[in-house]
């Protein structure tokens, strides 16, 4: 009988994490971006939630207050919704909507600069200049355009016999809007340059095709060329809803929240109240925080939504 | 913001005003030595940053230490505005000895939060009897929080040249005051500069209109919160402003203009006065008037039954609650405050503003001169601190708003008071 050897095995016993690597490996890549994601993103925004249920100036102790804070912001109850809040919302909606109109006038820009003149190169990049600028000029700029009586636009608009009361600036009517126009113009350019990336992706011989074929013009732009820019489009429109809703910079330059408040949005209104001079109220400053954290998250969201479809689409 | 714009035209004197300091502490020096050395190290914490005040401070500390050679002081200078929000960080951990803020209400989160040391016992002492007119800005819940070092009185600067164009005098009362501006009107002249973009100029005019037509008293209750904004005193104050604005006295869109962009205005002579704090002088001195065109008066009697009452904030040192060399820090206080460093800090080649300590002597500056026999004289129903220090915070905030909108459409007023003792409720209830 012969006696079967024991066979020595061949895979010496290995270490746990050589057992392991394969699964633990991409967290150990993952963990640092984790962990600065969790302590500068993730835990702040828990810290928000839990500073808006309560009172507190940042120095003393916190007192629990509840839902107070969103009972008065939101007028839950027998008060009054916070008026300021209100007018920041609306201000806040108007620009939204209006600073989306970068999108188009960006396409314009871009397809009116993609061709091949002497010194185009030139043109570009002086179209491109006001998003390379600091917003704080940006808005030092269009604050001195719209001085009353002496601003280039009041000598402008003189001339077809309006006169806005106070100035653009100083009439609470018309302030938002200037302001938001003073933005539309780094804005513009940037949808601009990511349109004229997009450009030169287009397919020539799509373009060519379609020429045979007899299309130009408008019908040419809507069926060849956006449905070919629809990745730029969609950035487009991320940067420019996620800067309507920063809009903080331009409203600090150019009427600093006034005249009367009237130009307030809510990331302002949050900054005024838990940080400005007069302000340290960070219970409320954090309730404010938190709604305008959910309207983001709505967009966040769709956003998030939209691309998963894509990728599902394009497997 | 107002204490923010000191004019920075005094910085060649660094040199002469240094050399001044060390003949002043001198003398000091007798004054403040009571035997024991002090030692260790001292942290002062300062918000002097504009070029003048920067001097100042630094020469203070030079001369204290010369006095203290056994102590190691470290003097750290912040931005003026950024220090308004950074103070809170600083008087967190590891806080300095003496840092500076601003009297009245504007410390009372620092002394609620037990930041700012109790220095009562340091105004109990023989010599602060010469700092008794600023005592009331210093005391919260009846105890001294820290010391005055300057103050500058407001009131109406106006252009003598204008106002002898077209025959008129200082006015006294408020007759007179509107008299005068018809006058100006008429002659197309506005009465009146003011920039309302960063809103408090407009607390201005309603501390002095509210209290010359209701009392300091009055005034001083409806910044605590006891008194209703919808109360008829209150809409009184209105009406009186409402009078002036009626009559166009107010520079167009001032709501865009901040005060120094409303400056302009009086410099060419489309308006003819400002109500402002002295710190305006030196700005409208650069912008090329002279003394000759320039001149000042108190603002106008209104209600002849109640005393005048005068803005003159008043800017300050105290001692952190978790100070490591309170001795140091106390001493430091007794020498700010002394007289000869007051009269020297505050001179026209330093501050330029009027000294606390009623032993000092004041500079010769005809607006200084004036301020001060105002102040001393003449301002028998107290003194304000200024319409965002007297206030609550939020409660300025909001007031400081619905003042510039009443300034611009006087029709809201109804609206803006509401809004006003709704805010009022919620914050003293």
């Amino acid at each position: 009988m012969s006696v079967s050897p024991t066979v020595p095995s061949t895979t010496p016993q290995r270490g746990w994490y050589k057992r392991n690597e394969i699964a633990i490996t991409p967290w150990l890549f993952l963990l640092p971006a984790m962990l600065f994601f969790a302590v500068y993103v993730i835990i702040p925004i828990g810290q928000s939630f839990w500073i808006s249920f309560h009172q507190w100036d940042g120095l003393g102790d916190k007192t629990w207050v509840g839902t107070a804070n969103y009972e008065r912001l939101l007028g839950i109850g027998e008060q009054n919704i916070d008026r300021k809040f209100e007018v920041s919302f609306w201000n806040n909606l108007r620009w939204l909507i209006l600073y989306l109109l970068a999108i188009p006038a960006g396409l314009f820009i871009a397809l009116f600069l993609n061709q091949t003149v002497f010194g185009i190169r030139l043109y570009k990049s002086l179209f491109f200049f006001p998003f390379v600028i600091s917003q704080v000029v940006v808005g030092l700029v269009f604050s001195w355009f719209y001085l009353p009586n002496v601003g280039l636009f009041d000598v402008i608009t003189g001339w077809f016999g309006i006169d806005v009361r106070g100035g653009i600036l100083g009439n609470p009517s018309t302030a938002t809007y200037g302001i938001i126009a003073a933005g539309l113009w780094p804005q513009t350019a940037y949808c601009m340059i990511l349109y004229l990336t997009g450009l030169n992706a287009v397919d020539p011989e799509q373009v060519e095709a379609a020429r045979l074929d007899g299309a130009k013009g408008r019908k040419m732009l809507w069926y060849v060329i956006l449905p070919q820019l629809k990745p730029a489009t969609f950035i487009a429109f991320v940067v420019t809803i996620i800067g309507a809703l920063r809009s903080f910079d331009l409203i600090s330059v150019m009427t600093n929240g006034g005249p009367f408040g009237s130009t307030r949005v809510l990331s302002f209104y949050m900054f005024e109240e838990s940080l400005s001079e007069f302000g340290f109220r960070m219970g409320y400053g954090a309730a404010i925080a938190v709604v305008l954290f959910f309207i983001m998250l709505g967009f966040i969201v769709y956003f998030l939504w939209s691309m998963y479809q894509d990728e599902k689409g394009a497997h | 913001m107002k204490e923010a714009y000191w004019e920075d035209t005094m910085h060649s004197i660094l040199k002469t005003s240094l050399a001044a300091f060390v003949a002043a502490g001198v003398t000091a020096s007798t004054a403040v030595a009571d035997g024991h050395a002090l030692s260790g190290e001292f942290k002062i914490i300062s918000d002097m940053s504009n070029p003048a005040p920067r001097a100042v401070m630094e020469g203070l500390v030079e001369d204290f230490g010369a006095l203290h050679p056994g102590l190691d002081i470290e003097l750290t200078i912040v931005d003026r505005e950024a220090w308004k929000t950074q103070i809170r960080n600083a008087l967190g951990a590891n806080p300095p000895d003496v840092v500076n803020w601003y009297a009245a209400n504007r410390m009372r989160p620092y002394v609620d939060a037990g930041l700012f040391a109790d220095i009562s016992d340091l105004w109990a002492e023989p010599e602060f009897e010469a700092l008794a007119s600023t005592k009331g800005a210093m005391t919260l819940d009846d105890k001294q929080w820290g010391v005055p070092y300057t103050y500058y009185q407001w009131g109406v600067y106006y252009r003598k040249d204008i106002f002898d164009q077209y025959g008129l005098s200082e006015p006294t009362t408020w007759e007179e005051e509107v008299a005068n501006c018809q006058t100006l009107l008429d002659n197309g002249v506005k009465c009146y500069t003011i920039g309302t973009k960063f809103l408090w100029t407009a607390g201005g005019w309603f501390d002095y209109i509210n209290s010359r037509t209701n009392g300091y008293d009055f005034h001083i209750a409806l910044a605590r919160g006891e008194i209703e904004w919808t109360d008829d005193r209150v809409r009184q104050t209105f009406a009186n402003w409402r009078q002036l604005i009626d009559m166009g006295a107010f520079i167009d869109d001032h709501q865009t203009y901040s005060w120094q962009e409303a400056l302009p205005f009086m410099l060419n002579g489309e308006a003819a006065s400002y109500l402002m704090g002295n710190f305006a002088v030196a700005a409208m001195r650069d912008g090329g008037l002279t003394d000759e065109q320039l001149d000042f008066y108190q603002f106008p009697v209104i209600n002849p039954d109640v005393d005048y009452a005068e803005d003159a904030p008043t800017d300050t040192f105290h001692i952190a609650s978790g100070a490591q060399n309170v001795d140091a820090a106390k001493e430091f206080l007794r020498f700010v405050t002394s007289a000869d460093v007051q009269t020297e800090i505050n001179g026209g080649d330093a501050l330029g503003q009027l000294p606390v300590n009623a032993n000092a002597s004041i500079d010769a500056d005809k607006f200084l001169e004036q301020g001060f026999e105002m102040l001393s004289g003449n301002a028998g129903g107290g003194i304000m601190q200024f319409f965002d220090r007297d206030f609550d915070a939020e409660m300025a905030s909001v007031g400081m708003e619905g003042l510039q909108e009443f300034m611009v459409f006087p029709d809201n007023l109804d609206d803006i008071l509401a809004r006003l003792e709704e805010t009022r409720q919620r914050i003293y209830n």
